[in-house]
């Protein structure tokens, strides 16, 4: 099948002599005969459509012989065990696409298709140039429209196409753009037609999302076929992402190396929110939300915990009409008020500009030609689908003739539902309003191979190519792209959004060896040494918070319940609930075994006892139960995602994925369960292990042990005050459970020697400052905290400082020896009087601490006084 | 006829604002019917930043942000202007509307360009056959577009009852449709609407009424509001006004503000507050005539 070398990826076998091997290799290559022809024995060529990988004379195009031949050199096995290595990197990535509207959590793993997309490196020179020239072209037709209108006044643009559309920003009308620069960015979707030419069938101008994807489908592609990735000397697609920072950075309206760029998101609820924090993170730029950022003295700041920072840039990925309330869409809660007053005073710069989403309207696409020889003198070098804008007269004329054949669009982002309209409906709506709707002919997709069960496919697939603009007045394209897969053979549109599609890499291979770029920044440049990190906006500060009190409140859970579950026993219930009521009494207090004193009849039935903590471990629908818990740490994880290391994501997304796997299985047992929690707890132990070793000291790991020890107090008092309450306190088993669930049964040995008493273990678990698991020791970690807090203006004692000090002062003067009599109420005790305030103490302070540190400063409308 | 008006705007917050942007179009606009005299804008508390510029649509707006914290906001414009009287609209003698709605339909001369941005939808107006089925009992075969506006504005005021507590800012055309009531700023819309349904460029007006107290009764200062109208576009005449809430054709006692697409692209006072929770807003238009 493939004539291209292929004697890579044999490394493995045994060496052999002449003669063996000659024979070996005959019958290697039959044996790869026969294997090419089953990975390629499913592989329909289409008649009616280009094929990427087999020429209409049967040869595979030479472009994709070297890959091909190394696919066939390890096999269907070998190939498929890569495939699902595929998935396992896009699952360890967590690299998701949020899928609008899906009731069962938003997020969906992202589908990557091992086998790349090739590309002719010859080709891609041609679809280069003419990207390019579009890129220009658009931006050029930006700056008119959003200037002197000369296009529309000498008839070259259509007025409707300008006026009528929403996306046409008035408030953006004349205000300068830096170097008339509105498009920083620009992707294309690209298909093939049959004849093998290569059309636009939509431009993206308005937020190009995509080439997030496109590096990470590199960054898994070529590390399951390092082998092809390297023979191939495949274009690496990083020097583009270098380009994309050096135009940001020369944006800046102050000098370069002040230059604070922020990357504008709507949120974690957005379809490509994972793309957003995965190239802020690989750029090096911060994640924020609307909230984030305030308009002062006509600047664009940045809120953080330790004041006001001035962003200079701003990489938006909320629709241009968002950006600001005040002068744009004023329901929006996404933007930035008196944002465009900024921009106008050329204080910020918007990447894209606003207003750029203008020209991505379809109907532009029938200018397109005529523009492109007026403005640039030149032939427009790419063409696009066929496209009939109706509001003009032929062009209606010509749709409402051919509505069968044609695939009618909104012409602008509208309310318009076009899909369900019937024929003469159809009709008669573009007829009232024909401004607002577009048709194009229909598209045949090309197809190229995909891996499918056991062998390769033919599957439609489209292309998206990503542009920068490098400041000087050109754009750089990178090298590589966005593909992706329609479901069936006969896709005729392809979103990811549509169940069943998927993605590939795209390659352009190279005949010589090709450089081999990083994001390693600042070669030979002086850098600026920072130490600190203090520019945590205060969102991110409260979602650290958040996520070290749920890490703890997951492992208390986990603690509390595999006790119970070791020492509940079946054939004893009754004997052995009272040793085992501290316990149950925590987390019926904290919220996973709610009201389970008040159910007696639990406790004599073993069956729905075990029942009943099955369900605060597994049950999803459980308010508290573990495995809600898991899933708030791993939303959390994602609000918090370009700020933490992919291996804490990783160790969250597992505890959540063991915890929800038992959900399939009918059976469980409480051995298996506490099976899970042990691996839960371990998944814990490593999360807070990678926090304490891998965080810098700044304030993101300030809030997020805050949270921690916060919690912990939380746990640990309830706790010892269930002990308290409880008629067998003085009972040594009940003891060891306390030791155990606070993991302090083994200092207590070494200490004491004997069975556990009352006071020695209040002593450990209460007071000891050295115990990283006493009440003490959590209180001593806030106050230090407390202290490297920025601090309020003018205020000497914060409210939380205050009741952490009170706190302080109760548990120091606190004595366990106290409890040595055991004629006492030791409840109504000192000591157990201590314990209930700092109980009641606790949640005050952390209020108190969102009061002080996580204010999100809501903003309003002023009523308008109506007019009469 | 010259007028002195003063409008004053007041924001009772119920918790302090911390940082607040506004955008006000209050100052008259200068039309050939209509010279500003004079116009002054206080603002209390001083702002930190304020900027003055022409909008998208010639109205005069003024930006501005505060940055002290504060209670409460008060806005006082002061304005001199003096309203030419207008010929009376030859309404009879009109284009019929049908050959003005074919000037702006595909090609459309750049000529007209400037009307030609009043025909579409924008956000708080869409165009509907419903609509273009109501304006068609005015605007009848060949009936002169005055004429067939003149009747529109008639049967608005008819058929359409004037009801402060029927809608807001923010209700939509749809339901003062549905209801038949509203305010003039509903029946601007409304007018609207129905013009560009037929194809036809027409705009909102903001601005301010003269009132007259009933007969033997003094003028009670401070009792005005503002007021808004719609404006279609007539070829060779240029943007006659008419007033659905008061069944008129604005001469001498209608002051202009602005005008743009809808409300949305004029409101007197726009702001978007950190912090301030619940707030009233009181307004006071005196419209006072010099003689």
């Amino acid at each position: 099948m493939s004539d291209a070398p292929n004697n890579k990826g044999r490394r493995n076998q045994t060496p052999m002599t002449q003669s063996q091997s000659q024979s070996a290799t005959g019958d290697a290559r039959f044996a790869h005969k026969a294997m090419a022809e089953k990975l390629l024995s499913g592989y329909q060529r289409s008649a009616d459509a280009f094929d990427e990988l087999i020429a209409k004379d049967g040869e595979i195009f030479p472009h994709y012989a070297k890959l091909l031949g190394e696919i066939e050199d390890f096999g269907a096995a070998e190939l498929a065990r890569r495939a699902d290595a595929c998935q396992r990197f896009v699952h360890e990535h967590g690299i998701t696409y949020n899928v609008y509207g899906d009731p069962r959590g938003m997020e969906r793993p992202w589908q990557l298709d091992p086998i790349p997309f090739v590309i002719a490196p010859e080709e891609w020179q041609q679809l280069e140039t003419g990207l390019i020239q579009r890129a220009t072209l658009l931006n050029k037709i930006l700056a008119d429209c959003y200037g002197n209108q000369d296009l529309i006044r000498s008839r070259w643009l259509s007025p409707a196409l300008v006026f009528g559309q929403p996306d046409f920003l008035r408030p953006c009308h004349g205000i300068k753009i830096p170097g008339d620069t509105f498009l920083h960015f620009y992707a294309a979707d690209l298909s093939r037609s049959p004849d093998g030419r290569w059309w636009v069938v939509s431009d993206r101008t308005q937020i190009p999302t995509g080439a997030g994807y496109a590096l990470a489908n590199r960054l898994v592609t070529s590390r399951i076929l390092p082998e092809a990735f390297r023979d191939n000397h495949v274009h690496r697609v990083a020097g583009f992402f270098l380009a994309v920072q050096n135009a940001l950075a020369q944006l800046a309206p102050r000098s370069a190396d002040k230059a604070r760029v922020v990357m504008l998101t709507p949120g974690p609820h957005n379809e490509t929110y994972f793309e957003q924090a995965y190239l802020a993170r690989y750029l090096g730029y911060m994640l924020v939300e609307g909230q984030d950022l305030t308009v002062r003295d006509n600047s664009v700041f940045l809120k953080t915990l330790s004041g006001l920072e001035r962003v200079d840039v701003i990489l938006r990925r909320v629709d241009d009409d968002f950006c600001d309330p005040l002068e744009l869409r004023n329901d929006s809660i996404l933007g930035v008020p008196g944002l465009v007053e900024v921009v106008r005073a050329g204080n910020v710069v918007m990447a894209n500009a606003l207003g750029s989403g203008l020209v991505q309207s379809p109907a532009f696409m029938s200018f397109l030609p005529g523009l492109c020889d007026h403005l640039l003198g030149e032939k427009l070098k790419l063409p696009s689908v066929a496209t009939w804008w109706c509001g003009q007269k032929s062009a209606r004329e010509h749709v409402l003739k051919n509505l069968d054949r044609l695939v009618v669009k909104p012409a602008f982002r509208t309310h318009l539902k076009i899909a369900e309209a019937e024929c003469d409906e159809l009709k008669q709506r573009i007829e009232f309003d024909p401004d607002l709707f577009v048709a194009q002919e229909r598209v045949e997709l090309s197809t190229a191979p995909s891996w499918q069960k056991d062998s390769l496919v033919a599957q439609p697939i489209s292309l998206r190519v990503f542009l920068v603009a490098d400041g000087r007045g050109g754009y750089s394209v990178m090298p590589g792209g966005l593909v992706r897969v329609a479901p069936d053979s006969d896709g005729k549109f392809i979103s990811m959004q549509r169940e069943g599609s998927s993605s590939k890499d795209t390659w352009i291979p190279s005949a010589t060896p090709v450089d081999e770029l990083t994001l390693l920044h600042g070669t030979g440049q002086s850098v600026e040494l920072r130490r600190t990190g203090n520019n945590l906006p205060s969102r991110l500060a409260d979602n650290f918070f958040w996520l070290g009190r749920y890490s703890e409140r997951a492992d208390a859970t986990s603690r509390l319940l595999r006790s119970a579950l070791l020492r509940f026993n079946p054939e004893r219930t009754g004997g052995a609930m009272p040793l085992l009521a501290p316990l149950l009494q925590t987390l019926e207090i904290q919220g996973q075994l709610p009201g389970i004193s008040t159910k007696p009849e639990l406790w004599a039935n073993a069956e729905a006892f075990e029942a009943e903590l099955l369900a605060a471990i597994f049950d999803p629908e459980r308010a508290g139960s573990l495995r809600q818990t898991a899933e708030h740490l791993q939303r959390l994880a994602m609000l918090v995602r370009d700020r933490t290391s992919n291996d804490m994501w990783r160790v969250l997304s597992q505890i959540d994925d063991r915890l929800a796997t038992p959900t399939s299985s009918l059976v469980m047992l409480a051995g298996d369960a506490v099976g899970i929690l042990n691996q839960t707890l371990l998944g814990l132990a490593a999360f807070h292990g990678l926090a304490r070793e891998n965080m810098t000291r700044a304030q993101a790991w300030r809030f997020l042990d805050m949270g921690l020890r916060l919690e912990r107090a939380l746990y640990l008092c309830t706790l010892l005050d269930a002990t308290l309450d409880s008629a067998d306190a003085e009972n040594p088993s009940l003891l060891e459970a306390v030791l155990e669930v606070v993991d302090s049964s083994i200092t207590f040995r070494s200490r004491y020697n004997l069975l556990p008493t009352v006071p020695a273990v209040f002593d450990l678990v209460l007071l000891d400052d050295k115990n990283p698991r006493s009440v003490l020791f959590q209180i001593k970690q806030l106050v230090k905290h407390f202290d490297k807090l920025p601090k309020e203006r003018g205020d000497t004692a914060s409210p939380g400082k205050m009741i952490l000090d009170n706190c302080l002062t109760r548990l120091e003067r606190a004595d366990a020896r106290e409890l040595a009599s055991s004629s006492a109420n030791w409840r109504e005790s000192a000591l157990g009087a201590t314990i209930r305030e700092t109980l009641r103490a606790l949640p005050q302070l952390s209020d108190a601490i969102a009061a002080s540190y996580f204010a999100h400063s809501a903003i309003s409308r002023t009523g308008r006084g109506g007019a009469v | 006829m010259n007028y002195h008006i003063t409008h004053r705007t007041l924001y009772e917050y119920a918790a302090p604002v911390s940082v607040s942007h506004h955008v006000a179009r209050l100052e008259p606009r200068a039309t050939n019917a209509q010279s500003r005299e004079s116009f002054t804008l206080q603002i209390f508390p001083e702002p930190t930043l304020r900027r003055e510029r022409t909008d998208y649509f010639g109205n005069r707006l003024c930006f501005f942000a505060i940055q002290e914290i504060h209670a409460k906001l008060e806005i006082i414009t002061s304005s001199r202007v003096n309203v030419s009287p207008k010929n009376p609209a030859q309404n009879e003698s009109a284009a019929p509307w049908e050959s003005v709605a074919e000037m702006f339909r595909d090609p459309v001369s750049p000529e007209v360009v400037e009307p030609y941005q009043f025909v579409f939808d924008s956000p708080q107006i869409r165009a509907a056959r419903e609509l273009a089925d109501y304006a068609r009992e005015s605007f009848t075969e060949e009936m002169p577009l005055l004429a067939g506006a003149r009747d529109l504005t008639r049967r608005i005021f008819e058929d359409f009852k004037f009801d402060a507590q029927a809608t807001t800012v923010a209700t939509p055309l749809e339901e003062v449709w549905k209801k038949r009531r509203g305010v003039c700023q509903d029946f601007a819309h409304l007018g609207i609407a129905c013009l560009r349904s037929l194809g036809l460029p027409a705009c909102y007006v903001s601005g301010y009424l003269r009132t007259r107290p009933p007969a033997g009764q003094p003028r009670l200062v401070g009792a005005d509001a503002s007021h808004a109208w719609f404006r279609v576009f007539c070829p060779g005449t240029g943007w006659v006004d008419f007033d659905p809430t008061n069944n008129v054709q604005p001469a001498e006692e209608h002051i202009i503000v602005a005008y743009g697409r809808d409300y949305g692209d004029v409101s007197p006072v726009a702001g978007i507050l950190t912090g301030g929770g619940a707030h009233e807003v009181k307004v006071s238009v005196d419209v006072e005539p010099l003689e």
